[in-house]
């Protein structure tokens, strides 16, 4: 089971030039046979090979928000660099050392924490998705039969990080949240002074002050020096750069929940602080631009998770859900993270259509487009986890298929 | 000290240690002492936001007229010259009946005076992020005078309204008492 039966055209499509081998370095142009020739010696920081070259890739000029390259991704971690971002005033330098966090409002004791404080706390680390929820939306209206979008472009605002930090929980308890609080209020310190409210059990579960990304300091796009992580939870809620909690009664009704992130209902509501990411699930190999090159055997992978706890089940159609099959899961499959799934799958050269379907530990399934478009309407604005589909054509190039699937 | 009681003695030391050692640890602390007492005045320099029900909102006052003024200045070369929207979105207008049919009409227009709940989450907003290019640059009775002039121009308030502490918590948006708390619990159920 080779990947090279599929022809990786994603450089093209990523929008990065030319031809790979144009931007290696002469060395390794001019000497193929490596044992012939002494390597270079360590470095204090590595980088990619100089083949590899996945980017972030953004849909707008302002750049407000990078979409990690799920393609070219494998397992389930995130390099911390292609984490994708969101940010609604642009990415703040904060100096560690002037950096604190208050916290304040229904305690028994207003405190500031330095980060070095932070630090002092028992810690915890948690394998965690942080998911956009706004993602997916140009695969949940997709009006076209087919279209040339990639995993990337229609789902990658979702990524997944080892996160460290202390327990919000334990911070609460330090400074003696009082019994009435039901809800808090997260601010950061970018030009936006991004505000959500939290609500108190949230907070008391499994909450982290976060200081750390897969081993190392938060990356700045990421909240550097520190963010709220809310495992599960839609990612504008993890407020990064966090600068002050407020502890209160009652939900603060800032923009972003109000007139931002509540979802349409077709029944002329809209939902509010609708905060957990429901299971969904992607193939992210084969995907447009991916050309199958001859038949055979080849494997299905793609990514699943829930907002909700573990992912128990994906299942991989590829006779456009007409039949299923049960897709292996790669350990550990972990609550509220993205879990790599996996089904070889032997390509006849006819068409075929590649489907999706995760199922977490409360049962429920990931639903088709047509499900979730008729409790949530064409034009609602977030929560898009319907069922995706690939189109692979006769002549082998795979596009993502009709929404309506 | 033979051989067997020098063992039985080390072994019974260890397990005092260990007793020892865990009911030190088992219990965390109510408290690990660590930060320090915020000032009062620390908490009002950032502590800037402000609730439904008015709770935060500073001292100061804005009429229409001057929120006018304030928005040709400040808001227009983004939001539009009357907040039909421009570089950035449409802060003002009305849907035929207050419809809220977002869901099934990509037709209605998504405005402060059509979508938003609360009016004092307009002052919050204005008072933490806008202008976009000078943040948190507006003094209350800026933000209360352009708060005013939106509200006005969404047809909410009426062209002689001064709002402040008292006037801007009862303010009743079209859009009040159209949202509904998240239903979703997983499971079978798709909603």
């Amino acid at each position: 089971m080779k990947s090279s039966r599929i022809s990786r055209r994603r450089a093209l499509a990523a929008g990065t030039a030319g031809i790979v081998g144009a931007a290696l370095p002469a060395s390794a142009r001019q000497n193929p046979d490596t044992t012939k020739v002494q390597g270079p010696p360590g470095r204090e920081v590595g980088a990619r090979s100089p083949f590899e070259k996945p980017v972030r890739t953004a849909f707008s000029p302002a750049r407000t928000a990078t979409f990690t390259p799920l393609q070219d991704l494998d397992g389930i971690i995130t390099p911390s660099d292609l984490h994708f971002e969101r940010h609604h005033g642009g990415v703040p330098a904060v100096d560690p050392q002037q950096y604190s966090l208050l916290i304040h409002g229904m305690v028994e004791r207003p405190t500031i924490f330095t980060l070095a404080e932070l630090k002092r706390f028992p810690g915890r680390s948690m394998i965690r998705f942080i998911e956009c929820s706004g993602n997916g939306g140009r695969a949940y209206r997709l009006t076209t039969p087919t279209a040339e979008l990639t995993p990337q472009q229609t789902d990658g605002l979702t990524s997944t990080s080892e996160w460290t930090g202390v327990p919000l929980a334990t911070l609460l308890r330090e400074v003696g949240a009082s019994p009435k609080a039901r809800w808090l209020l997260a601010e950061g310190m970018d030009a936006a002074v991004m505000t959500r409210s939290v609500p108190i059990e949230m907070a008391n579960d499994d909450a982290l002050i976060a200081y750390g990304q897969n081993g190392e300091a938060l990356r700045p796009e990421q909240g550097y020096p520190v963010r709220l992580m809310l495992p599960g939870v839609e990612g504008n809620a993890s407020v990064k750069w966090l600068r002050r909690i407020e502890v209160a009664d009652q939900p603060f009704m800032t923009r972003e929940e109000t007139s931002k992130y509540t979802d349409p209902l077709p029944d002329g509501t809209a939902r509010m602080f609708s905060l957990v990411m429901d299971a969904k699930s992607l193939i992210t190999e084969p995907s447009y631009p991916d050309k199958l090159e001859g038949h055979g055997w080849l494997e299905v992978r793609g990514l699943a998770w829930s907002g909700r706890g573990r992912i128990t089940r994906v299942e991989v159609s590829t006779d456009g859900g007409k039949s299923w099959q049960n897709a292996t899961l790669d350990e550990p499959v972990l609550p509220k993270c993205h879990t790599r799934f996996r089904l070889p799958w032997q390509w006849n050269g006819g068409e075929a259509v590649l489907m999706s379907r995760a199922t977490d530990e409360t049962g429920y399934v990931q639903p088709t487009t047509a499900e979730l478009m008729k409790v949530r309407g064409p034009n609602t604005q977030y929560h898009f986890n319907n069922i995706r589909a690939w189109q692979v054509g006769a002549d082998g190039v795979v596009r993502l298929a009709g929404g309506a699937a | 000290m033979t051989c067997a009681t020098r063992i039985a003695f080390t072994l019974a030391l260890a397990t005092t240690a260990l007793v020892a050692g865990t009911l030190a640890q088992s219990q965390p602390p109510a408290r690990y002492g660590l930060g320090r007492p915020a000032t009062g005045d620390e908490i009002r320099a950032r502590d800037i936001d402000v609730m439904p029900d008015g709770r935060g909102l500073p001292p100061g006052r804005g009429t229409v007229a001057e929120g006018a003024a304030v928005y040709a200045a400040r808001c227009a070369s983004c939001h539009g010259k009357d907040g039909e929207g421009a570089s950035a979105e449409r802060l003002v207008g009305r849907n035929e009946g207050d419809s809220f049919a977002f869901a099934t009409n990509p037709k209605l227009v998504r405005t402060v005076g059509s979508y938003w709940p609360y009016a004092t989450t307009l002052f919050d907003y204005t008072q933490r992020a806008m202008p976009f290019q000078r943040p948190g640059t507006l003094v209350p009775n800026e933000t209360y005078a352009v708060v005013a002039y939106l509200l006005f121009q969404n047809g909410i308030v009426k062209e002689d309204a001064v709002m402040d502490q008292a006037t801007l918590p009862k303010v009743v948006m079209p859009a009040h008492g159209r949202f509904v708390v998240d239903d979703r619990k997983g499971g079978r159920a798709i909603k």
